[in-house]
């Protein structure tokens, strides 16, 4: 039973915000996504932390802004919540600009990275605090308190401070705190990065449970691809205050928009080079590193003739003599030959790096699916890497 | 474990070192008030009897055991002197303590908010005064107060007052200089407590609703207490022994104990009675001193 059975799904009562998004024009409401960002920039100093960024947001939706530190997306978030102005543009919710409406004011709420937890309330008024400040009446944040107590599961400790908790108590502590005013967006600010690796992952699991169960929409911001790619339905990459790609998990490791991004997301390994030949949506690109490798036709047209072929290393496979199946699929395959440099066992599987015969190294990764797999590869040998055109991608440069 | 081994033993002595310091400057001169407190005033050098005198052997200790009688105290319990002495220091210390986290709050919280490096320079301005004499400092205050000084000036060249007004020698003069000794006292314990608090907090209290005027009153304030009470303490406990101030501020129709004391002490020579007045002042200062420490207590053990 997941955590979120716990949730009563009636309508939001008396914990009602202090603006009413609802109120905002008919006709603009219709085909308004629930948040809009439009060309939004903010710069400290001379640091331009966010710049000229857009982006929609569809109620519902569990997005995750992801990004090397520094990169805006915790500026971004701040934006949202109103803890920062932004210096040009405007941020729509439901339809309505939201720049005038005061952080206390906004139908948002934020889990801080920290949790912020208010040291000298126990638990239960922490989770109150904002229920109190709503004007609910006290029966009814009696109710609502005991919910959320029950939805984070910490029966039992109500009555106990901040300091008495564990790590991941006070982080259910925060979420609890956060979602008892039922807001229309909850913004999480590196909601787990506090956590050890097996309670983030389970903590993972509950909270896409819990977003999906009350329909909320959430929008997290983390530098963890795994975490991202996990939770969110959609995931907005950014680097120096822009958005690179914004895209579902999938899209973004199979189709990632740039070089950045296919080198931040995920491991990849890169051929430069010039595309020599354009015929039956095969393109060859010959490369330095590689010699040609045929590469399928991207969706959009490549228009330089300079790219970089990306292939993840999974899907660079290893073998003794190459691929017996070339004459059956009747596909060109690539092929790189070099000597295996170094074995990496990771459990699920391993990795090898290759020394190509021109001098590039290439990782590529394989599945150890069977228990007593015969068909490993050690320091020294002598290897052909392969691939097939559909499994790289074509990135401009 | 070699690190253990070698920190171990200077750390144990080292931590005798304040109970050394307690003992030395504190336990035994308190024993010899409280000694002084139990004897009769002597036209003699020292002015009091019964003297311990070892030579004489255990009889004569003995003796002078004898004659040591609580009749100090009761003196201080039947004199109205001494009782409105020691209420004066109360009512001077309660009211001068509010009046100091009146003004010195607001300039803590500004403080705390200012960019980190305008916070070092308003610390440096809040110490300043220190660099010289608090005589000075106090003699200073004489003359801005008296009947041709710069305050009476200032308020006849604004047209505020037609006639000087009396400053000096009167409460108002008084609570004037001790407000402005002491307030670096209380702005720093509460400034060190307001600006350790993570400023996520606020923006938790906001995001949760509380206007800023609510977030002051609802997680500032509450977890400024702890420096509130050591701000308070700091200054209380001192100005109800003070001297020096309302001796050269104040008017001279009624005293506070410290002047009650040195009256005690030299004027009348009765050292017997002053050590009694000043063991009674240390007693009624342990209330406070303990309730303070129970509170820090339960700020800081929230844990347990």
């Amino acid at each position: 039973m997941g955590l979120a059975d716990h949730m009563t799904e009636e309508s939001p009562d008396t914990g009602r915000p202090n603006v009413d998004v609802s109120a905002a024009p008919a006709e603009a409401a219709a085909d308004m996504p629930l948040l809009r960002i439009e060309g939004v920039s903010k710069t400290f100093g001379s640091f331009r932390a966010v710049d000229r960024l857009s982006l929609d947001i569809g109620a519902g939706e569990f997005f995750a802004l992801l990004g090397p530190s520094g990169c805006g997306k915790t500026t971004l978030l701040r934006m949202l919540a109103g803890f920062e102005t932004p210096d040009e543009g405007r941020v729509l919710l439901g339809g309505r600009d939201i720049a005038p409406v005061l952080p206390h004011e906004r139908p948002v709420n934020m889990m801080f990275q920290n949790y912020a937890l208010f040291p000298h309330l126990n638990v239960r008024d922490n989770i109150a605090f904002g229920l109190k400040r709503a004007g609910m009446p006290r029966a009814a944040i009696d109710t609502r308190v005991a919910e959320m107590v029950a939805l984070v599961k910490l029966g039992g400790m109500e009555k106990r401070k901040p300091d008495q908790l564990s790590g991941g108590q006070r982080q259910r502590v925060a979420l609890a705190r956060s979602l008892a005013r039922r807001p229309k967006v909850l913004l999480l600010d590196e909601p787990l990065a506090a956590l050890d690796k097996k309670l983030r992952e389970s903590t993972q699991l509950e909270l896409m449970e819990l977003q999906r169960r009350l329909g909320m929409t959430f929008i997290i911001v983390t530098h963890d691809q795994e975490e991202a790619m996990t939770m969110a339905n959609r995931i907005g990459v950014m680097d120096a205050g822009r958005l690179e790609q914004v895209a579902t998990p999938r899209d973004l490791y199979e189709a990632p928009a740039s070089r950045w991004v296919a080198e931040f997301v995920g491991d990849v390994n890169l051929f430069e080079g010039e595309v020599t030949s354009h015929e039956h949506h095969r393109l060859t690109v010959a490369t330095r590193d590689g010699g040609a490798i045929v590469v399928a036709e991207p969706r959009q047209p490549v228009t330089k003739s300079l790219v970089s072929v990306a292939i993840r290393p999974e899907k660079l496979k290893l073998s003794r003599r190459g691929p017996a199946s070339d004459a059956v699929t009747s596909e060109a395959i690539n092929r790189l030959e070099g000597v295996v440099t170094d074995v990496g066992y990771l459990g699920g599987s391993t990795v090898y790096k290759v020394k190509l015969d021109s001098g590039a190294v290439v990782r590529s990764s394989i599945a150890n699916t069977s228990r007593l797999d015969r068909d490993t590869y050690s320091a020294g040998q002598r290897v052909v890497a392969w691939f097939r055109p559909d499994d790289c991608v074509v990135l401009e440069r | 474990m070699s690190a253990r081994r070698i920190f171990a033993q200077p750390a144990r002595y080292a931590a005798i070192a304040p109970y050394l310091w307690m003992v030395l400057f504190f336990l035994v001169p308190f024993g010899f008030v409280l000694k002084i407190s139990l004897s009769q005033t002597a036209i003699a050098q020292p002015p009091y009897v019964p003297l311990f005198d070892f030579s004489e052997g255990w009889a004569a200790i003995k003796a002078a055991f004898a004659q040591l009688s609580l009749d100090n105290f009761k003196l201080l319990v039947s004199d109205s002197l001494y009782i409105s002495s020691y209420l004066r220091s109360l009512v001077v210390a309660v009211t001068s303590t509010l009046i100091l986290l009146l003004i010195g709050y607001p300039i803590a919280y500004g403080m705390a908010r200012l960019p980190q490096r305008w916070q070092a320079i308003a610390m440096m301005l809040v110490i300043v005064p220190f660099w010289t004499s608090f005589l000075i400092r106090i003699y200073a205050w004489i003359n801005i107060l008296q009947h041709d000084g710069l305050l009476n000036k200032v308020l006849l060249a604004l047209h505020l007052v037609s006639t000087p007004v009396v400053w000096l020698s009167t409460d108002t003069a008084m609570y004037i200089g001790i407000v402005y000794s002491y307030l670096p006292f209380m702005i720093l314990p509460l400034y060190a407590t307001l600006a350790r608090m993570e400023s996520s907090l606020l923006e938790a209290a906001s995001d949760l609703g509380a206007s800023p005027l609510r977030s002051f009153w609802l997680v500032t304030f509450p977890l400024s207490l702890p420096g509130v009470g050591a701000g308070a303490l700091l200054c209380f406990i001192p100005i109800v022994g003070e001297f020096v101030i309302p001796d050269l501020l104040a008017g001279s129709s009624s005293m506070m104990i410290g002047q009650t004391l040195w009256l005690e002490f030299f004027t009348n020579k009765d050292w017997p009675v002053a050590a009694a007045a000043a063991v009674a002042l240390l007693v009624l200062l342990v209330p406070p001193l303990l309730l303070y420490d129970r509170l820090q207590r339960r700020t800081l053990g929230g844990a347990n």
